[in-house]
């Protein structure tokens, strides 16, 4: 080199440069990253005459969760025969494995004012729901183009604690979380949920992972009802699940991975979700049996609810109207093995498709007394009750 | 004026690379961790730096875990993997280039069903502790899944290939006459290994410890898939920091004590090994 090399000090300074150059240094002085608030709709909007102005395209995209329509030969029968009927292209994408990742990628785009690009999407009642529905992100359903929601709609479907005047939420299917147990490990029958803080079946415990779950079982162990509970019931959930961990009793924390090793035979008790037991009892695990306990479960839904700057508005509530139509739900519902929003499709289950298994099934057609013992989880309207609950359970979780 | 634009011209590419790639980001997390707020209402920067403190206070178990899973499982894939690199490379013959595709050849196979793998394999009733609980060695109640070994044991078998093949460059590198030569000065076996290969595969042991070590100190899917209640890695601490609550600032700062922890081991590391030795023989 006949010319003299960099000197540190050259670079340094061609750095700063370059760093002013992009504009990092506005970028510093200016910083913050905008929230979420008053991102949505304005409050007052005239929703009905909005909705007297939309027409159908033809087209739908639904997002939801894998395996969870009718599936036969990678074909959804369902769709087919809505498409058919309807005159509808659906594009349908099992792309949600979990509430709070779904929700964290489709927030910016929300947050922008732009279409996330589905219609419909389906989202479990908990904090990202009631995130979308308090940031005005949903289009608040039109009932009169939702004729069969009005007739077939059982109480699973129209009695939500979470949006009480079905402004939002059509449910898509419902489930119970309970427990479950492996009859080869476990004495039964269990009635109780003292069976997951027994010291006899240390390290074979199966938790969920989910902070809702987790706290909400807590407070059913303790006899307090959730829906109506203070932070200082919280408390004392916390302390009897940290107790619990600390003794050894719990395996792990899961997530969906707890039917794997409840099948595997890692777990002896856990909890669990009703239609994942359901369809193990049916695919070689007989032995394991899932109970509502004296002290109570829990009802969750997932609903349909329609994005704001959805695209295809109308095509989504055809849809929606569609599936709670008896004869659809039937078909989907025996599939899907979850509590089905529709009670009439029972027996058209049993008859026409002569599938008692599963028209017979509690868990699927639960009775309305065993529907009273399912509770909803703690109501946590606002961002400081919501950051109170997962500091409570979020370390006790990942500790 | 020409000679002096020519150099910064050159570099330029370089420069771009680090600063969008790397300075932008930089720049862009240590602000963010400086903020203070909720995904409600936003964030606004107000110069918070008693998160870290706070951070550490509160994470310093998950953090201390992440190191010594981390560092054990570089240590246990450096002892597995060293004897097979050396085997390839000294005598492998013809066929290295097929044992380097063999060893290769699992992590073909996805990442997410590897691990899966391993909970199969290491389950209660599954076929090595059931196995082993048949006949009588381990008790009916003994199990691995949940465990920390477990968490190691995923974390070292996703590091084999990352520790392997660099230290094969290096051991392949080593030239052949050098080895015949300290055989010829009446060196022995162990000799020839211990004062001539050793020393010339240091780079290679460098450059595998590196790669898998920072890798593995932030992993969280070992952890969340094949972990149990007390073996949660700040990876996942900052994944639901991120993802679950939005809570950006702690994601953020927890981030940058993660980085500046590893900026110290491997600045202490390259002090006491690292740099010298590969100056002298490199």
């Amino acid at each position: 080199m006949t010319q003299p090399r960099f000197s540190r000090r050259q670079v340094v300074k061609g750095a700063a440069g370059a760093l002013a150059g992009l504009g990092l240094a506005q970028f510093i002085a200016a910083c913050g990253l905008p929230g979420t608030k008053d991102t949505g709709w304005e409050a007052g909007f005239d929703w009905s005459d909005w909705w007297k102005r939309q027409r159908r395209h033809d087209e739908l995209n639904i997002a939801s969760w894998p395996l969870y329509i009718d599936t036969e030969n990678g074909k959804h029968p369902s769709l087919q025969k809505f498409a058919k009927q309807t005159g509808i292209d659906v594009k349908y994408s099992p792309v949600i494995q979990d509430n709070a990742a779904f929700f964290s990628q489709i927030s910016p785009v929300l947050q922008n004012g732009q279409s996330i690009g589905y219609d419909v999407i389906v989202m479990s009642n908990g904090w990202q729901l009631t995130q979308l529905m308090q940031n005005r992100w949903l289009i608040p359903l039109d009932h009169s183009r939702l004729p069969n929601f009005k007739k077939y709609a059982g109480t699973v479907a129209t009695d939500l604690g979470y949006d009480p005047h079905l402004t939002y939420c059509a449910v898509w299917q419902a489930g119970a979380t309970a427990i479950a147990y492996d009859e080869r490990q476990v004495d039964g029958p269990v009635d109780s949920l003292e069976i997951l803080f027994d010291p006899k079946y240390k390290g074979k415990v199966g938790m969920l992972s989910d902070p809702d779950e987790l706290g909400t079982v807590g407070l059913l162990a303790l006899g307090i009802e959730p829906e109506t509970s203070t932070y200082a019931d919280w408390k004392k959930s916390a302390a009897l699940l940290t107790k619990q961990r600390d003794q050894g009793i719990v395996r792990q924390y899961y997530d969906n991975g707890y039917i794997k090793a409840l099948q595997d035979g890692d777990l002896a008790v856990t909890q669990a979700y009703s239609g994942d037991i359901f369809q193990a009892n049916h695919s070689g695990y007989p032995h394991l049996k899932f109970v509502i306990p004296r002290e109570g479960g829990v009802l969750w839904r997932d609903n349909s609810v329609i994005p704001y700057h959805a695209a295809n508005p109308v095509d989504a509530l055809e849809w929606i109207n569609f599936y709670y139509d008896p004869e659809i739900q039937a078909i989907i519902e025996d599939w899907v093995n979850y509590i089905s929003p529709v009670p009439a499709a029972k027996p058209i289950i049993a008859n026409q498709l002569e599938d008692p298994v599963v028209a017979d099934s509690p868990l699927i057609f639960p009775s309305e007394e065993e529907l009273a013992r399912l509770k909803e989880y703690p109501m946590t309207e606002t961002l400081e009750t919501h950051e109170k609950w997962v500091g409570l359970f979020d370390p006790i979780i990942q500790s | 004026m020409k000679s002096r634009i020519t150099p910064y011209l050159q570099s330029a590419p370089a420069m771009l690379w680090l600063g969008l790639f790397f300075i932008v980001p930089l720049v862009a997390i240590v602000s963010i961790s400086l903020m203070t707020g909720n995904p409600i209402d936003g964030y606004t920067l107000t110069w918070n730096f008693s998160i870290f403190p706070d951070v550490l206070d509160q994470y310093s178990p998950q953090l201390g875990r992440s190191f010594l899973y981390g560092g054990i499982s570089t240590l246990l894939a450096l002892v597995a993997m060293y004897p097979v690199a050396y085997w390839i490379a000294f005598h492998g013959g013809r066929r290295k280039s097929l044992f380097l595709f063999l060893l290769l050849l699992p992590f073909l196979v996805s990442f997410i069903i590897r691990i899966l793998t391993w909970q199969f394999i290491l389950s209660d009733e599954g076929i090595l502790l059931g196995t082993l609980k048949s006949i009588g060695i381990l008790g009916d109640d003994a199990h691995i899944l949940s465990t920390p070994t477990a968490v190691i044991t995923g974390l070292t078998y996703d590091a084999l290939p990352w520790m392997a093949l660099p230290i094969y460059v290096a051991l392949e590198k080593i030239d052949r006459d050098l080895v015949e030569a300290a055989g010829d000065l009446y060196a022995s076996g162990y000799q020839q290994f211990r004062r001539v290969i050793l020393p010339l595969s240091a780079p290679g042991v460098y450059a595998g410890i590196l790669l898998v070590g920072i890798t593995n100190v932030g992993d969280y899917l070992s952890a969340q898939i094949l972990g149990g209640p007390s073996t949660t890695m700040i990876g996942n601490i900052i994944q639901t920091q991120y993802v679950q609550n939005g809570d950006y600032p702690v994601a953020s700062a927890l981030s940058m004590m993660l980085m500046l922890a590893l900026l110290v081991c491997v600045f202490v590391y390259a002090r006491v090994f690292g740099t010298r030795t590969i100056q002298e023989y490199s």
